[in-house]
């Protein structure tokens, strides 16, 4: 059970969370310019890290704010949390 | 019982009061103090159980929660007994009543004991090979393994226990409440550190507390004495919270623990009542102290597993602690100086031990040369070749090692005796250290595994890290808790302790034999049965890595996880495939420690709380009204409405063909219902639905189809336009919060630049629905001034209207093909409008229909459930509904997936309708669908998603996804069941009314 330090209310208990998967795939602007291949890698392909992966939560059972969470998927040791929108820190 | 097995005047056991309690049907007494398992001692009793495998005789082997052996049913009643009770951890309590497990007719003649005799046909991995095929006799199988095996009865009827959560914090959290564990919760304190330090046992102290030893000294006191002065001090510690009878069961990431605490299972069945049984504290500490100490290793000889033969450490723990005579003919057979204590616990209880045998040279420590003094003979370079005594050791073999250590010499040498008290040296608790990712190194010196890296905010000290000596774990403890906590200094820091040390090491693994090891039984796991030889087998077999050793031998499997067999294994393993042991890496420890019941895992979550539903404000009116219920999501959604002992298809039949011939009234409250505000919300829509929304005017509703970014079918439901900027969308009942869910995601990360604001308004809305042909007159009758006539009031329109002083919003929309009506009141006003039509509704016969009759009337319309005509894999197209995709619009959720090479496959599988040849056959839901049956093995094509029998069509109907299914029309089609094969031909969708004039009346 992590404690999660939502941005918005402070330090958590992770079962008010849930996660969302990987951060920082922007949903295309115009898919339909895109060719199958394309579209499948956005649709699709998400990174499988042992190490540092950024990541989306949600403090669902809280304020219901989306966050960033940048998370060592070795040991689930959280390096930073920063709010949508900002840019991933460098790790 | 003749025999003097009880020392008086032992000061934690109270011989004033006397308990009783019956073992195996025979009454027998013991003192408020005692464990079950000293008090069985106390009577000479020391087999108490059948091993697993062999059903071979096994006494009490420890005095803890490593125990293999002595594992036992305690209780008779239904409901409360509880199996694989340690008599070793249980506290006797008067009128006990335990029996032995594992063994048919009794422990003393057990029929499966002839296991023992075949055992050279039981090798490791031989119910792998053995009831591996035919696949046919499994069954057969089955029932052999589970009456021979099985550990124990669970109970048969349901807990009446009451069990309990509670969150604690703390700055520091200690496990363990030895003397490591108790100085550091004073140091900690001492800093003004909230400290919780959490024991097992009922008393506060570890293995220091009964220590009679004249040679270890702290601060020139006995080390009992200085540390009973430390608990005192403890316990008036306001900074501390004790909490004794509680075992850690679980240590997560984060600091997070389980504990659960024992309340009542010491006390005597009549004087448990109304109390809480147990407490699972679940704990978040800043930081953690590991002190969980360390557990004795047997050693690993041929027949090693005799009852009478103990870990030294519990033949001295007997003694010291609950004043009990392991034995009257002692001998003691070790490879290191701590069953030197025991030695001496025997002589100043003038307990007879008869020898000891050491495998080492020699040893010259104060404590050996103390038991030399006393004139104690010790074979040293000895080993122990053999034991006899089937159901009691009788009589232990002695032979000389050679220079090597691994083989035998000389003579054999025989040696009487009723306990048999072994050492193989200690190992360090690590476990809760490795569940809690810690990874352990190997310490070649001492031949164990300690703590060393670990990514949490935690210590280990005392013997769960490594050190053994009493002033190597004080001085230690001290140290290294101050230096984990920050701190400069401490009130221990001028301690002086004085103990005897340790010289000479020396470990075999596996100790020779004069027989060659296939003729020898050297258990390693008692609990399983699995010997050295089995562990020998599995490598020749190929068998490398530990973790396989581990299942195909099951060693370490049992209920006490290996405690105490892992090392051995381990050692074996390395010995054998010249390895370092540091290297094979060690099996993995899981939660919870010790064994924990179902009761204290759920806590109060049982009952009506085990999972929580959601009631609608009509709820009462339908159990009053006879409905039966269906769970939808958490919703309790009234399903049908028998009367008169009618059967549900009875039921349904009857509201159905009501709704369509008069007037029938649903519940709809459990719609998902999303309040939409924004001066985006109409671009919002667009965004979110396939279909376009820019048109859509004030007044008016829209049905709505949402897709994943897949191209999936997500939900759909009806949204109406309440306003300029102000929308209300429905969902699907089991969809609502992952719709919402959705929604918020989209507009935060994706679109935040819209001005879009949603409130989930389910439960803030009771839904009454109204449909059939004469659902205009009584709409009419609750609505008097309300303009119904479908020019001002038009399929797929709404408005809003006073009832008196309730605001009620209704809708002309319809889910079964209808004229029908949706009322929206505020939630408190549902019973009465709801009331209210049923009222009106009397004299045209409105029947309340439930969720069945639902499904049934829109099926004859060919309108979808999601999550039941679809399932994730079905896109619009798949569905038939082209028509509700826009053309014009340039995105919306799902709309680039529309045309990915596999959305567009023409061979996909697709909605269509079945008719059963013989009108009256109904096909199950989930059959599957095939053309030819002959052709094996089998093409599925499809499957049935809904089936119902339409009183209206008079006739079986259905729906179904099926490959290729819109080129399938008016084919022939076979659903195969297990008695008949049904005939069916494809049809349309559409069963009923495809005109679309019952909507108007
Ligand atoms: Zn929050």
């Amino acid at each position: 059970m992590f404690l999660i330090s939502c941005p918005y209310c402070g330090e958590r208990d992770q079962s008010e969370f849930v996660s969302g998967g990987e951060a920082h795939i922007a949903r295309p602007k115009q898919p339909t310019e895109l060719n199958d291949d394309q579209w499948a890698e956005y649709l699709f392909m998400r990174k499988n890290i042992k190490g540092i992966q950024f990541e989306r939560w949600n403090h669902v059972h809280g304020c219901r704010k989306w966050f960033n969470v940048a998370r060592d998927t070795s040991n689930d040791k959280i390096e930073k949390i920063y709010k949508m929108g900002e840019q991933p820190p460098k790790i | 019982m003749s025999k003097n097995l009880r020392i008086n005047n032992k000061h934690f056991v109270d011989e004033t009061r006397k308990l009783s309690f019956t073992f195996n049907g025979k009454k027998l007494y013991g003192y408020k103090g005692d464990t079950l398992a000293s008090a069985l001692l106390s009577n000479d009793i020391h087999l108490v159980g059948r091993s697993f495998k062999y059903h071979r005789p096994r006494g009490i082997m420890t005095s803890g929660s490593e125990e293999p052996n002595a594992i036992l049913q305690i209780g008779n009643d239904d409901a409360l007994t509880e199996p694989n009770v340690r008599a070793t951890e249980i506290e006797l309590y008067d009128g006990l009543i335990c029996n032995s497990q594992n063994c048919w007719p009794s422990v003393k003649f057990d029929i499966g004991g002839i296991n023992n005799f075949l055992s050279p046909l039981l090798p490791a991995g031989f119910y792998y090979k053995t009831f591996m095929w035919p696949a046919s006799f499994w069954e057969k199988y089955e029932y052999f393994i589970r009456k021979s095996a099985g550990l124990g009865k669970s109970p048969s009827k349901q807990d009446p226990d009451m069990y309990d959560h509670r969150y604690l914090h703390c700055d520091i959290l200690i496990v363990g409440g030895g003397v490591s564990g108790l100085m550091a919760a004073k140091i900690a304190s001492d800093d003004n550190k909230k400290v919780l330090l959490l024991e097992d046992k009922e008393l506060l102290g570890g293995s220091l507390i009964y220590d009679d030893s004249d040679i270890s000294k702290i601060d020139n006191q006995k080390s009992s004495e200085w540390l009973k002065k430390l608990i005192v001090n403890i316990k008036n510690d306001k900074n501390i919270i004790i909490k004794t009878r509680t075992s850690l069961a679980a240590y997560h990431n984060y600091n997070f623990l389980l504990a659960r605490q024992n309340l009542t299972d010491h006390l005597s069945v009549n004087d448990r009542n109304n109390k809480i049984r147990q407490r699972l504290y679940k704990i978040r500490a800043k930081k953690v102290i590991i002190s969980t100490g360390a557990i004795e290793r047997p050693q690993v000889f041929h027949n090693n597993d005799r009852p009478g033969i103990m870990l030294a450490s519990a033949v001295k723990k007997y003694i010291d602690y609950y004043g009990v005579r392991c034995g009257l003919e002692n001998v003691i057979f070790t490879n290191n100086d701590s069953a030197y204590e025991t030695a001496l616990s025997l002589h100043k209880s003038g307990t007879k031990l008869n020898a000891i045998i050491d495998i080492r040279d020699n040893s010259s420590s104060e404590i050996v040369n103390q038991v030399k003094n006393l004139g104690i003979q010790i074979y040293w370079n000895h080993t122990v070749v053999d034991t006899k005594g089937y159901k009691r050791i009788n009589k232990v073999t002695v032979m000389k090692l050679n220079d090597k250590g691994n083989d035998v010499i000389g003579k054999k040498i025989d040696l009487n005796c009723d306990c048999l008290a072994i050492s193989g040296g200690w190992t360090p608790m690590v476990h809760l250290f490795t569940q809690s990712g810690g990874k352990l190194r190997f310490d070649n010196k001492d031949n164990i595994f300690v703590p060393d890296k670990t990514n949490l905010d935690q210590l280990s000290i005392g013997s769960a890290k490594g050190d053994f000596e009493l002033d190597d774990v004080l001085k230690n403890s001290i140290k290294d808790t101050k230096k984990f906590l920050n701190i400069e200094n401490s009130n221990f820091d001028k301690i002086d302790v004085k103990c005897s040390k340790e010289k000479e090491k020396k470990n075999i693994w596996l100790l020779p034999s004069d027989r060659p090891l296939s003729k020898t039984k050297p258990f390693l796991d008692y609990q399983n049965d699995s010997t050295a030889k089995d562990i020998k087998l599995a490598l020749r077999e190929g068998f490398k890595s530990i973790e396989h050793v581990k299942r195909y031998t099951t060693t370490g499997m049992g209920t006490d996880q290996g405690k105490l067999a892992n090392m051995h294994a381990l050692g074996i393993v390395a010995d054998t495939t010249n390895t370092n042991m540091g290297d094979l890496g060690t099996t993995t420890f899981r939660p919870p420690y010790t064994p924990l019941t179902f009761g204290t895992i759920v806590g109060r979550n049982v009952g009506q709380f085990f999972d929580i539903f959601r009631k609608t404000p009509m709820h009462e009116w339908h159990v009053e009204n006879n409905a039966k219920f269906e769970n939808v999501g958490q919703w309790k959604r009234a399903w049908y409405y028998p009367k008169d002992g009618e059967t549900m298809h009875d039921a349904v039949q009857r509201e159905s063909k009501a709704a369509r011939e008069s007037s029938g009234i649903l519940d709809a409250s459990t719609l998902g219902k999303i309040d939409i505000q924004g001066t985006d919300a109409n671009e919002f829509l667009n965004r979110v639905y396939t279909n376009a929304w820019s048109k859509l005017q004030i007044g008016k509703c829209r049905y709505g189809l949402m897709l994943n970014e897949d191209g999936m079918v997500y939900d759909d439901g009806v949204t109406t336009r309440l306003g300029e900027n102000h929308y209300l969308m429905t969902t699907t009942t089991g969809g609502a919060a992952n719709v919402m869910s959705k929604l918020e995601d989209y507009l935060q990360t994706e679109w935040p630049e819209l001005d879009v604001f949603l409130t989930s308004v389910t439960d803030h809305y009771a839904t009454a629905s109204v449909c059939g042909p004469n659902a205009k007159k009584i709409i009419n009758k609750i609505f008097k001034d309300l303009d119904l006539s479908d020019e001002s009031f038009p399929h797929m329109s709404f408005k809003e209207v006073k009832l008196g002083d309730i605001n009620c919003r209704v809708m002309r929309i319809s889910f079964t093909g209808e004229l029908s009506y949706e009322i929206n009141v505020e939630a408190s006003y549902g019973k009465y409008i709801w009331e209210k039509c049923i009222e009106a509704g009397k004299e045209f016969n409105i029947t309340p229909y439930g969720t069945e009759t639902m499904h049934l009337l829109r099926a004859e319309k060919g309108f979808i459930i999601v999550g039941q005509d679809t399932d994730g894999t079905m896109t619009p197209v798949d569905l038939q509904m082209d028509w509700i995709i826009s053309k014009k619009k340039y995105d919306f959720i799902g709309k680039r997936s529309l045309y990915r090479s596999d959305t567009v496959r023409e061979d996909r599988k697709q909605l269509v309708g079945l008719l059963t040849d013989d009108p009256n056959e109904i096909l199950e839901e989930g059959a599957q669908i095939v053309k030819d049956e002959n052709k094996k093995p089998v093409d599925m094509l499809g499957h049935v998603t809904s089936s119902y029998f339409s009183p209206t069509l008079k006739k079986s109907i259905a729906l179904a996804v099926l490959k290729e299914g819109k080129k399938l029309k008016g084919q022939k089609l076979l659903v195969p069941m297990i008695d008949k094969t049904i005939k069916v031909t494809v049809s349309d969708t559409i069963f009923l009314d495809k005109e679309n004039e019952r909507i108007n009346g």
